[in-house]
């Protein structure tokens, strides 16, 4: 371990999370530890059914620990709450009787955060950040995708919270406006040093947006790899330790499986 | 069967090319206005109305070929007695006493409603009690129940407003519930994310969310509540000292009157679509159109 003495934002430790299907009892994570610092770009990968949503719901405060604890600034997380701003994969999560600009404001109007006025200037300002002032105005229907998308980030953002949780928020978008967004969310990261806790099942992805990455391995999931992917983004995509990185990530992701078929054979 | 086994030709080499984006002028135009005739038939409301044109005239033709106003007025002459009651005051009179008690009927049962659907949110056995009882008591026409509500509450406006809270309770908690439901789940979890909790939780997000079920289920209790109201009106005619519309119309026919009867018909109509076609578009195009949840 470092030496590190600032202490973690968010402290995820021994964290086993279950959930119930009508017919099964299934565990989703096991005894998973990481904790997340001040302005880290935080990546969980794994394949799907590694439980990394699950997670991202747990730190959310949707669902309870069956054993560990998740704190954030020392505290126990018992219940969602706005400092933890969700942005999720789905485009249902803004309402659809309000505006852009309504949508942006009203997670400030309902948590009074900020005064009135105050409120409006900030929503004003996101959305001018991920590019949307002319569609101040429009209903999240007359909207694209991609849109919908930079409208949720707009509207997490301006409530300024602890940490932001993104849940796959790429993955319903097609190939060319996801790589926009994830140059806007880094370039917005550059201007707003946010930290941000990002749950993606594209390696790619995952090295091009995130300064760490937590590898999980799946059924149910566990921590396979923490690794430091900083230096790594668009700019080098092309470069052998881009390569090399996401060979390695591929890896271990894969290597278990491999196992398993030869075993098999 | 035999399976055709090509040899496969390469495809030819071709050049590789690149070009400049062309100006998209010579198109001509790529936006024109609908030109006035073109916006006008394509009006719904014009297109309805040139529906109702047609039944008309098909209305006035058959009167005018069977030649009997006792049993099928002709369109003037309905007009003509629907005009003639209007001025003397006797229908508007009679339409007012039916609109007051159905307000208050409507009101009390959406009151109902509110209070029915509030206990099935929020609990699973509240839930289950209205499902019960929506089921149980759906399917029974208010009219079913004039008799018991006659000798409950008596002749009036009691019984009246009794039986139109049974008409328009069950059809808009049922929908109510049916729109909560169907509330997606990352709405659900967008809202409590922001920290909503209870009857902000329920007002800032449930009820806009499933706000079209929940205007389907004002349309169709007003629609119950209406036919209820009329058809109790008919059944036990006047109510306190001024009878309703329906009264109006059991009047007419006690004196064989059938133009009367008709244009008593086309009072309950013309009300049926002024507010379905005029109160409840108006709120439509204001929310469920607007917001993109209902086309």
């Amino acid at each position: 371990m470092n030496a590190d003495t600032h202490a973690p934002l968010l402290a995820v430790n021994g964290v086993t999370l279950q959930y119930k299907t009508p017919r099964h009892l299934v565990t989703a994570t096991y005894r998973i530890d990481f904790s997340v610092h001040q302005g880290d770009r935080y990546v969980i990968l794994g394949p799907s059914g590694c439980g990394k949503s699950t997670l991202l719901k747990a730190v959310g405060g949707f669902m309870k620990p069956v054993e560990g604890a998740i704190r954030i600034r020392g505290k126990d997380i018992v219940a969602p709450g706005p400092d933890r701003m969700m942005v999720f994969q789905e485009f249902e999560q803004l309402m659809p009787w309000k505006t852009v600009f309504q949508n942006v404001l009203f997670p400030m109007k309902v948590t009074r955060k900020f005064g009135r006025a105050e409120a409006k200037e900030r929503a004003e300002a996101a959305i001018a950040k991920v590019n949307l002032a002319k569609f101040r105005d429009a209903f999240p229907h007359m909207l694209s995708g991609g849109m919908k998308m930079r409208v949720a980030i707009a509207r997490a953002m301006a409530l300024e919270p602890d940490i932001l949780l993104m849940d796959e928020p790429f993955a319903a978008l097609d190939a060319l406006t996801r790589r926009t967004m994830q140059q806007e969310l880094l370039s917005l990261w550059e201007q707003l040093r946010f930290t941000v806790l990002f749950v993606t099942h594209s390696i790619e992805e995952a090295i091009i947006v995130g300064s760490r990455i937590l590898v999980l391995s799946p059924h149910p999931g566990r921590v396979r790899a923490e690794l430091d992917t900083g230096r790594l983004d668009y700019s080098n995509i092309d470069r052998p330790e881009f390569g090399a990185m996401s060979k390695r990530i591929h890896d271990l992701l894969f290597a278990n499986e491999r196992v398993k078929e030869a075993a098999t054979a | 069967m035999t399976i055709d086994v090509r040899h496969h030709e390469l495809a030819p080499a071709r050049p590789e090319f690149e070009v400049e984006p062309t100006e998209a002028i010579t198109i001509g135009d790529v936006e024109r206005p609908l030109s006035l005739s073109e916006r006008i038939l394509s009006n719904e409301s014009v297109q309805r109305l040139m529906i109702l044109v047609v039944l008309l005239v098909i209305w006035e033709a058959y009167a005018r070929w069977l030649n009997d106003s006792l049993l099928f007025p002709t369109f003037t002459e309905t007009i003509r007695t629907f005009w003639h009651d209007i001025r003397n005051g006797v229908l508007i009179n009679r339409t007012l006493t039916s609109l007051q008690t159905l307000a208050i009927g409507y009101a009390a049962g959406l009151a109902c409603a509110a209070v029915f659907t509030t206990f099935a949110v929020a609990s699973t056995t509240g839930t289950r009690i209205l499902s019960t009882l929506t089921a149980m008591f759906n399917p029974l026409p208010a009219i079913a129940l004039l008799p018991l509500a006659l000798i409950w509450f008596g002749l009036g406006t009691p019984s009246l407003v009794f039986v139109i809270i049974h008409s328009v309770l069950w059809a808009v908690a049922l929908n109510t519930l049916s729109g909560f439901r169907a509330v997606p789940e990352t709405l659900r979890m967008s809202g409590r994310n922001m920290g909503l909790k209870g009857a902000r939780y329920v007002g800032l997000i449930l009820i806009p969310a499933a706000f079209p079920s929940i205007l389907s289920g004002l349309k169709i209790g007003w629609a119950f509540a209406w036919r209820t109201l009329v058809a109790a009106e008919l059944v036990f005619g006047v109510s306190s000292r001024s009878g309703g519309i329906g009264w109006y119309i059991f009047e007419a026919r006690n004196d064989l009157d059938t133009a009367t009867v008709f244009s008593g018909l086309l009072t309950v109509i013309l009300i049926g679509l002024l507010v379905e076609s005029v109160i409840f578009r108006a709120i439509e195009a204001r929310t469920v159109n607007l917001w993109g949840m209902q086309r």
